[in-house]
């Protein structure tokens, strides 16, 4: 990843906005991630294995495939700096928080295996602030916005924009605590900075969240639980 | 389990999309992203280890592939194929003997 390349940067992919190299994070706070990581997963594929139905399995390739794809989309933020999606609040909307849990593990486990985007030793953080928090955070304001459909008919989408935003500014503020538990920056020098730069590109992760439920409203509306017509199907299964 | 035809329709143009998205990536902004950014101006970016410990697809070039954005795109190409293989694996054994279309669909995503 171009975090250990400072300097001429090759064209395409540069580093990502919040995964965490190694040195950055103390043994304790790393080891801490790794535990917190551990039982999401373990509740998240007990949770997915309960409830998986028909459509899960394919919407969970998809969201990874395409989260992936985003994460390598860098676009520029204001003073030369850049952000790209993270993906866990669109994949919370989707398939639910446990299944989203499940895509994000997916996606940042592969950028550190494979990749060596991200380092190993601080992989548990790093899942824990890119997609558990986001899928948490996201899937709580977007279902906390979604039901003033009944008053303003782009509540959808405004619920998808507010939950990616949020979620990125949360896990901007747990990865910011991080590395001051870890000593490695003071609490008044790097929580304003983390969070100005990612409310910036919050405004990148809810465009394109919101663009992605526009589009799946307009095109299989089933998929967000929504009936043609736009009524929300609160608990109708079937 | 074997995706039912209205749920493969969605797999295939989904990573269709993904796909399309990752020819796009040789033109990513390639400032400091948002962490980098901060830990530079804060000046704790000497913290990040220097060496990764071994390298399989670093900075998401191929390797062997000369051409930058050539090696970009087969870097995103691997990356996508990758996730969606692990994901489908892992729901088809979460679903495993399940292969009834039960209406639970519509609850999974918490609606």
């Amino acid at each position: 990843m171009s975090m250990t390349l400072p300097g001429p940067e090759v064209a395409g992919a540069a580093g990502p906005a919040l995964h965490i190299p190694d040195g950055f994070l103390s043994t304790p706070v790393a080891t801490a991630g790794y535990v917190v990581f551990g039982v999401a997963l373990a509740v998240a594929l007990r949770q997915t294995d309960r409830k998986i139905g028909p459509r899960t399995v394919p919407l969970m390739g998809v969201m990874g495939a395409f989260i992936f794809a985003a994460q390598m989309m860098n676009f520029p933020v204001a003073g030369g700096t850049s952000g790209h999606m993270l993906g866990g609040a669109l994949a919370a909307i989707v398939l639910g928080p446990w299944a989203a849990i499940l895509v994000m593990t997916a996606v940042v486990g592969l950028q550190a295996l494979l990749f060596q985007d991200g380092g190993l030793v601080v992989l548990g953080a790093n899942v824990v602030n890119m997609g558990v928090l986001t899928a948490f955070v996201g899937y709580g304001v977007y279902h906390a916005i979604r039901p003033l459909g009944r008053f303003i008919p782009q509540a959808t989408v405004v619920a998808a924009f507010a939950a990616a935003w949020v979620s990125v500014e949360v896990a901007a503020l747990a990865t910011s605590l991080q590395l001051v538990v870890s000593d490695t920056s003071p609490f008044s020098v790097v929580m304003p900075a983390m969070l100005g730069v990612h409310a910036l590109i919050g405004i990148g992760e809810g465009l394109i969240t919101a663009a992605a439920v526009s589009f799946l409203l307009a095109t299989r509306p089933d998929i967000l639980g929504v009936r043609r017509t736009g009524a929300v199907m609160e608990g109708v299964a079937g | 389990m074997i995706p039912q035809r209205r749920y493969l329709g969605i797999l295939i143009a989904g990573i269709g999309i993904a796909l399309i998205v990752t020819l796009f990536s040789p033109w990513a902004s390639s400032h400091p992203d948002g962490l980098e950014r901060v830990a530079e101006d804060k000046e704790f970016i000497d913290r990040a280890e220097a060496e990764p410990k071994y390298e399989v697809i670093p900075d998401y070039q191929f390797p062997g592939v000369d051409n930058e954005r050539v090696a970009t795109v087969l870097a995103g190409i691997t990356g996508v194929i990758a996730v969606a293989a692990i994901l489908l694996g892992a729901g088809m054994f979460l679903s495993r003997g399940r292969d009834d279309a039960e209406p639970s669909s519509l609850t999974a995503g918490g609606g």
